[in-house]
């Protein structure tokens, strides 16, 4: 029942998981079996490439969760990324121990460079890994819930909340650069030695992380799917359409805005917290304005209120990035804004709406 | 064909019979002991200078149909938003039985105390089925965390099933409301209201862009509900509102000209001259 209602009447989804879980068993068959010389063989390089797509992509559905279901654009959830990954971040700081350039037994570099004599109270606690996991979701939550709480309430929606997200991610971003924060400044946090007590560096821990990514990205998908096909999803879809029918009908629309906002943040950290080990560093240009727009553009190229589309296009995307920040860097951020504009204007139901378009054509002959 | 037809008629009739004495939802606070289910005295909307409503005072009683009218600018919508809490008026009380207070509550509290509301323009959620559509109209729990685990009971369907059969939707209940006709997703507002089966329902131009068979269905419809339910119908049609009413309020400038039977009514200088023009 719980099956057919999550997996079966949504054939795309179906499609895309089949994918994720074939990539999550062949990716690490192929780079730990397959010798390196073997055409059949994945790079390490690929797998960490794939895993830190596998994040981007459980981000747009978060992203896609609250703008094509609840029509709440944010253009500021690059910063409940950060903080998940700032909250992975401080735990892998705490790990390193004295394999420090200062070597001091308990302060990272950072803080031994600002002569800083103690931990501050916020960094408390982060060397345990469940209160680190535990703060990767209850700090954007937090963060998420007060915000929410005071936007909605004061029935903030559209273009004026979109812009008060970029205000917040921005000011985030301010803050963190500051040295006297204690997060490591314009530097952020980086270095790291081990996770778990396994090698950050080794080859394991990289197909690792990639499959926790994959596990953490599949998980999110169908807890997404439970929300959007229950009756809460139905209601939070009414309300992108008719908020005051919904609100005459007896629900209370804030309620149901900031719940799901809330749940949004979380996944966003969850995501942030897995990117940051695979790519080695959290800075505070992970809080940059920009690259929340950027991961509207994910979802505004996949194909927006699907889920599904929101993973197609954070593969997308990301995977033309890297190619053009190869072949021609200059010419990325031309080669985006043209994306975006072309999407806006000729699919405005995303590289997924191409196909379900043509697939109801032939339904209906 | 045509005992066919008959056939299916008279068991509408009979649905129609038993939701509209389904015993409605609403509030255990709600006290209509005096017999008046919606006291409004002296209210009054200004909105930048402009009086929407001027010392507006209007009782309606337990079980009443009343119909409103009155020509453009009257109030009469304002009036509607200021019950459901849209628009907190300046001055003035309004309150729903005896003791609850509606200046005190939010929309989806009043809602939940028992008020419905079917909106001018036909105002339904367009990517949700026809049969979604009335599931969330439905009378039930409906904080967050409830809604995210339930499930459609039995009873529940099948109350569904009954009000698509009385709105004719049952072949329609899987197509998106978005694609319905402008009459019916009149019909579909109607049948959320029933979902939700209120004590009091407001009723803005129920029968706009309706053919003159729905007009008559609806008026029975509405018709059948007060006792029950009261009902607050505001129209311009003046053959339907002869149709349905036995009490008429007539509304002018933001408070009331005149009151009483549609004949009364149309007798009345005053009501001649606001319509006629001076």
């Amino acid at each position: 029942m719980l099956a057919r209602r999550l997996l079966l009447s949504d054939r795309g989804g179906m499609i895309v998981l089949a994918l994720l879980l074939l990539m999550t068993i062949l990716v690490p068959v192929l780079n730990l079996m397959v010798p390196p010389e073997s055409p059949w063989h994945v790079s390490t390089y690929l797998v960490t490439l794939l895993g830190k797509f596998l994040t981007y992509a459980l981000l747009a559905l978060a992203v896609d969760l609250i703008w094509g279901y609840a029509g709440i654009l944010s253009l500021g959830h690059g910063a409940f990324f950060a903080l998940g990954g700032y909250a992975m971040g401080m735990y892998l700081m705490r790990q390193i121990g004295t394999r420090g350039v200062y070597g001091h037994p308990e302060l990272p570099d950072f803080m031994v460079f600002l002569n800083w004599d103690s931990l501050p109270w916020y960094w408390w606690g982060f060397d345990m890994f469940w209160f680190a996991m535990l703060m990767v979701v209850l700090v954007p939550g937090l963060l998420a819930l007060v915000f929410g709480w005071l936007a909605f309430r004061s029935r903030v929606t559209g273009v004026y909340f979109a812009i008060i997200t970029q205000a917040l991610t921005f000011a985030l971003m301010l803050a963190f650069f500051r040295n006297e924060m204690g997060f490591g400044g314009n530097n952020g946090l980086t270095d790291f030695k081990d996770i778990l007590g396994f090698s950050i560096q080794a080859r394991e821990t990289r197909v690792g992380l990639f499959v926790a990514s994959a596990i953490a990205l599949i998980l999110g998908y169908l807890a997404c799917r439970y929300i959007v096909t229950s009756r809460f999803g139905r209601v939070v879809v009414a309300i992108r359409d008719a908020e005051n029918r919904v609100r005459f009908s007896g629900y209370r629309v804030e309620s149901y805005k900031l719940w799901l906002f809330v749940f949004s943040a979380m996944l966003a950290g969850i995501a942030g917290a897995l990117y940051v080990p695979q790519v080695g560093i959290i800075n505070p240009g992970e809080f940059s304005p920009l690259s929340s727009i950027e991961l509207v553009v994910w979802v505004a190229t996949g194909g927006r209120g699907t889920l599904y589309g929101a993973v197609t296009g954070a593969f997308v995307v990301n995977y033309a990035k890297t190619w053009f920040t190869t072949a021609y860097p200059e010419l990325w951020l031309f080669a985006l804004g043209a994306l975006f504009v072309l999407v806006t204007l000729l699919l405005p139901r995303g590289l997924v709406g191409l196909i379900r378009r043509r697939r109801r054509e032939e339904d209906d002959s | 064909m045509s005992t066919e037809q008959s056939g299916e008629v008279r068991t509408e009739a009979d649905r129609l019979e038993d939701l509209a004495h389904r015993p409605p939802a609403f509030s255990p606070a709600l006290d209509t002991g005096h017999g008046t289910i919606l006291y409004l005295e002296d209210v009054t909307v200004t909105f930048d200078g402009f009086r929407a409503l001027n010392g507006l005072s209007l009782y309606i009683d337990d079980g009443e149909l009343r119909c409103i009218i009155g020509p453009n600018g009257a109030g009469k919508t304002t009036m509607m938003d200021v019950i459901t809490g849209r628009t907190r008026p300046d001055s003035g009380t309004v309150f729903f039985g005896q003791r609850i207070d509606l200046l005190r509550q939010r929309e989806h509290e009043i809602a939940q105390e028992g008020i419905g509301r079917k909106f001018q323009k036909p105002t339904v959620f367009e990517e949700l089925s026809v049969f979604e559509n009335l599931e969330l109209a439905m009378a039930a729990d409906k904080r967050p965390w409830v809604t995210l685990f339930a499930r459609l009971t039995a009873a529940q369907r099948e109350r569904i099933h009954e009000v698509l059969t009385l709105i004719r939707l049952t072949d329609q209940r899987r197509r998106l409301a978005g694609a319905l006709s402008h009459g019916q997703k009149q019909w579909l507002e109607i049948g959320m209201l029933l979902m939700q089966n209120p004590r009091l329902l407001l009723v803005d131009e129920p029968v706009a862009g309706m053919t003159g068979e729905e007009t008559e269905r609806t008026a029975e419809l509405l018709v059948s509900l007060a006792g029950a339910h009261s009902v607050v119908v505001v129209e311009h049609d003046m053959a339907f509102v002869r149709s349905i009413a036995r009490r008429v309020t007539v509304l002018h400038q933001g408070a009331v000209l005149a009151e009483g039977s549609m004949d009364q009514i149309q007798r009345d200088r005053r009501v001649i001259e606001v319509y006629l023009g001076d």
